[in-house]
């Protein structure tokens, strides 16, 4: 893993549908400004920049990142910018992180964002190449089939997605970022509303954000303030067309949590991990991924989201923020995972603070469920 | 930091049109050659470079996973950058010492579209993408700005081609450089070709190195910066970034036998040749370099790639590759390759 790393810094703006009041320049300055601020510190003392965002089509501009140098303090440093698709959040963290584990910088600025009210996400999604078909509209016309089969396998009653749904906006409301605010939201008012890919309802689904989160990261000797510990790191990708992929447990999400709980020390998550925010973009990942990140056996994972055990009062609490269900400018959702992992063993979670919570795992992916980014914090040093 | 070394580089036959095959089909080749000169089938960590907008669809990236055959799931990561930066990004995650070595690939097909205007979607969409200004014109500017004469750069186009030439991988362009301008101060023969191509290079670190490779290329030092995106704030007769990057890579440490820059348009070299302080003794551009082969989003890595080369067969000891990207030269990165 090389040397030490910590988050010194946790920056986001507050998410919502249209922020007409900024470029997407003054979007990710906000967000690395109260990034800089919770640090201590200011743009001077940041040695290298790496932004993350998805698709560049979903904002029409190529490679971003060359324009927003100067917002984000980069002129005469190195930046980076990293595409891994829906993962892209995490993946950006991993690669901020990595230039300090290497002992290359001391002070790395990371920032993810997406501004969707530029364009159309979901036809952004939908465009393909020609003589290829597109059989789906969406990333909610990709992932429904998985999901049915998900419930096939397990049998799991049809309210579980709906649990999760309530759950998670539930928490939303104590997280004064989420965009999605839904005062008395209960399982009636989710199964109300319409069906847009069978079984995932309007509110089964993540919202179109405009956001930005910014992090700062920081080598041992160069900690300010109150530091959330890397305790472990990890990608896996594996192909899309594979035969035989299991799509609904991809083989790359097994590796990638088997990665960082072998270098964080976890062998029985559900116990060791007193939070995660875990990519949930359709209601019905939580189970999908409880089971996935070995938090569940299998067919096991609606089981423990129907008893109530990944609440924030229940005995591992999922996406206390909320989570992708209430929060999704994509590029940045897999960094704000990360960033709520840090803030809740750096103990600044506010509301939505888990109580003496001391390992916290941040969780992303993409693609056609094939890339996974991970990250164990903690608040002791490994 | 820890020693790491390019220990193999393969690139297509790079062709001025479209082939016909999807991205996938052009790494395929590139992949087998580097893993079979290694003789490694898996690799510690992968990265990769590219560009949807070539493609014209989002995440032309995935596939290209398919192409390595990444089963059992691999460790892996992907710039929206030229492949340089993937190697960049490869060789911090050397550093951690837990891995030894890394692949490498970027690709990309710029004959689907039309690169130039592609280019501009690059520049802040605000205040410069809706003056329509182009890749050429905005190159143009900087042409101006450097004011090299005219004698000077047909000559550098002239020895690219010829090199281009001679080199399997590039495209066969004429010896006549003609007098046509593209955007005045800047001729057709001046701007690199529309090229499509792929490219991968293997990373080994420590004893694994040496292990894989006769003569590995030791990466000495690697340094990328950026500078302001907007050209009114930069004098582009320099290339400040280019300059930085050298210096923190240490390029003035020794000598210099060859050098591969990323020049996209003749302009370019004089401009770099000075941030870099190249001395008069160091060749530029043996392959052909960009103006005779520019697979956009690979020429970058090409360039590390070429300037590895000549460590591996023994013709230089002490070499350096350059990559670049953004509008005139905005973002730089320097390599400096030892026996």
């Amino acid at each position: 893993m090389g040397n030490r790393c910590a988050v010194i810094g946790v920056g986001q703006t507050h998410y919502t549908t249209k922020r007409r009041d900024v470029s997407i320049a003054g979007l990710v300055r906000e967000a690395a400004v109260r990034a800089l601020e919770d640090a201590g510190l200011t743009f001077k003392d940041i040695d290298a920049v790496v932004v993350g965002k998805a698709p560049d089509l979903f904002e029409g501009v190529m490679m971003p990142e060359a324009y927003l140098a100067d917002a984000l303090g980069a002129a005469g440093k190195p930046m980076m910018r990293v595409h891994t698709a829906g993962s892209v959040g995490g993946s950006t963290a991993l690669v901020g992180a990595s230039l300090i584990q290497g002992g290359v910088h001391d002070r790395v600025l990371v920032v993810a964002f997406e501004k969707q009210s530029e364009s159309n996400a979901t036809w952004a999604l939908s465009t393909h190449l020609p003589f290829s078909a597109s059989l789906v509209v969406g990333a909610g016309g990709y992932f429904a089939p998985h999901i049915r089969e998900y419930i096939r396998r397990t049998g799991a009653p049809e309210h579980i997605g709906h649990l999760v749904a309530v759950k998670d906006r539930l928490n939303a409301l104590k997280n004064p970022y989420a965009h999605l605010k839904i005062p008395g939201i209960d399982l009636k008012m989710v199964e109300s509303t319409p069906m847009l890919w069978e079984p995932i309802r309007y509110l089964d689904t993540c919202p179109s954000s405009d956001g930005a989160c910014a992090m700062v990261l920081s080598s041992e000797s160069a900690v300010t303030g109150t530091p959330a510990w890397l305790h472990g790191t990890a990608m896996r990708s594996e192909p899309i067309f594979r035969a035989d992929r299991d799509t609904v447990s991809p083989q790359a999400g097994k590796d990638c949590a088997a990665d960082v709980y072998r270098q964080a020390g976890v062998t029985d998550p559900r116990r060791q991990i007193d939070v995660a925010e875990v990519y949930v973009p359709f209601s019905w990942y939580e189970p999908m991924w409880l089971e996935n990140l070995g938090f569940a056996a299998d067919s096991e994972g609606w089981k423990l989201t129907e008893s109530g055990a990944t609440a924030l009062d229940g005995d591992t609490p999922w996406n206390a923020s909320g989570g992708v269900l209430s929060s999704n400018p994509i590029g940045a959702s897999g960094l704000i995972r990360f960033a709520e992992a840090a803030l809740q063993v750096r103990g600044m979670a506010g509301e939505h603070q888990v109580d003496g919570a001391r390992l916290a795992l941040g969780h992303a992916y993409g693609g056609g469920a094939q890339f996974f980014a991970m990250w164990i914090v903690g608040r002791e040093k490994p | 930091m820890r020693e790491v070394a390019v220990v193999a580089f393969a690139q297509t036959r790079h062709t001025d049109h479209d082939g016909g095959l999807s991205e996938p089909e052009l790494i395929l080749p590139v992949i087998n050659e580097v893993k079979q000169s290694t003789g490694l089938k898996r690799f510690g960590f992968t990265c990769s470079g590219s560009c949807d907008y070539l493609a014209g669809a989002p995440f032309s990236f995935v596939s290209a996973l398919d192409a390595l055959g990444a089963w059992p799931p691999i460790s892996e990561s992907h710039v929206e950058m030229d492949a340089a930066w993937a190697l960049y990004e490869a060789w911090v995650r050397l550093q951690h010492g837990d891995i030894d070595s890394a692949l490498v690939y970027g690709f990309g097909k710029s004959s689907l579209g039309d690169l130039r205007e592609i280019m501009t979607l690059q520049l802040d969409p605000y205040y410069l993408a809706p003056l329509g200004l182009d890749q050429l014109s905005f190159a143009a500017l900087q042409a101006s700005a450097a004011g090299a004469e005219r004698k000077e750069l047909d000559e550098i186009v002239r020895r690219s081609r010829a090199d281009g030439r001679s080199n399997p991988y590039a495209l066969d362009l004429p010896e006549d450089v003609g007098d046509e301008y593209a955007v005045e101060p800047i001729r057709k023969s001046d701007v690199a070709p529309i090229t499509d191509g792929a490219a991968a290079i293997v990373l080994a670190a420590g004893d694994l190195a040496r292990e894989l490779c006769a003569r590995p290329a030791y990466i000495r030092g690697i340094a990328h910066r950026i500078e302001p995106h907007y050209l009114g704030m930069r004098d582009l007769a320099l290339s400040v970034s280019a300059a930085d990057a050298a210096r923190a890579a240490g390029v003035g440490k020794g000598p210099v036998e060859v050098a591969e820059l990323h020049t996209q348009f003749a302009h370019e070299e004089p401009i770099l040749r000075r941030a870099l302080e190249l001395p008069d003794g160091t060749v530029i551009n043996p392959s052909g370099g960009p103006l005779a082969a520019n697979p956009v989003m690979a020429t970058g890595l090409i360039r590390i790639g070429e300037a590895a080369r000549r460590i591996h067969d023994g013709t230089a000891a002490r070499t350096v590759g350059h990559a670049a990207g953004g509008p005139c030269l905005q973002h730089n990165l320097v390599t400096v390759l030892e026996a």
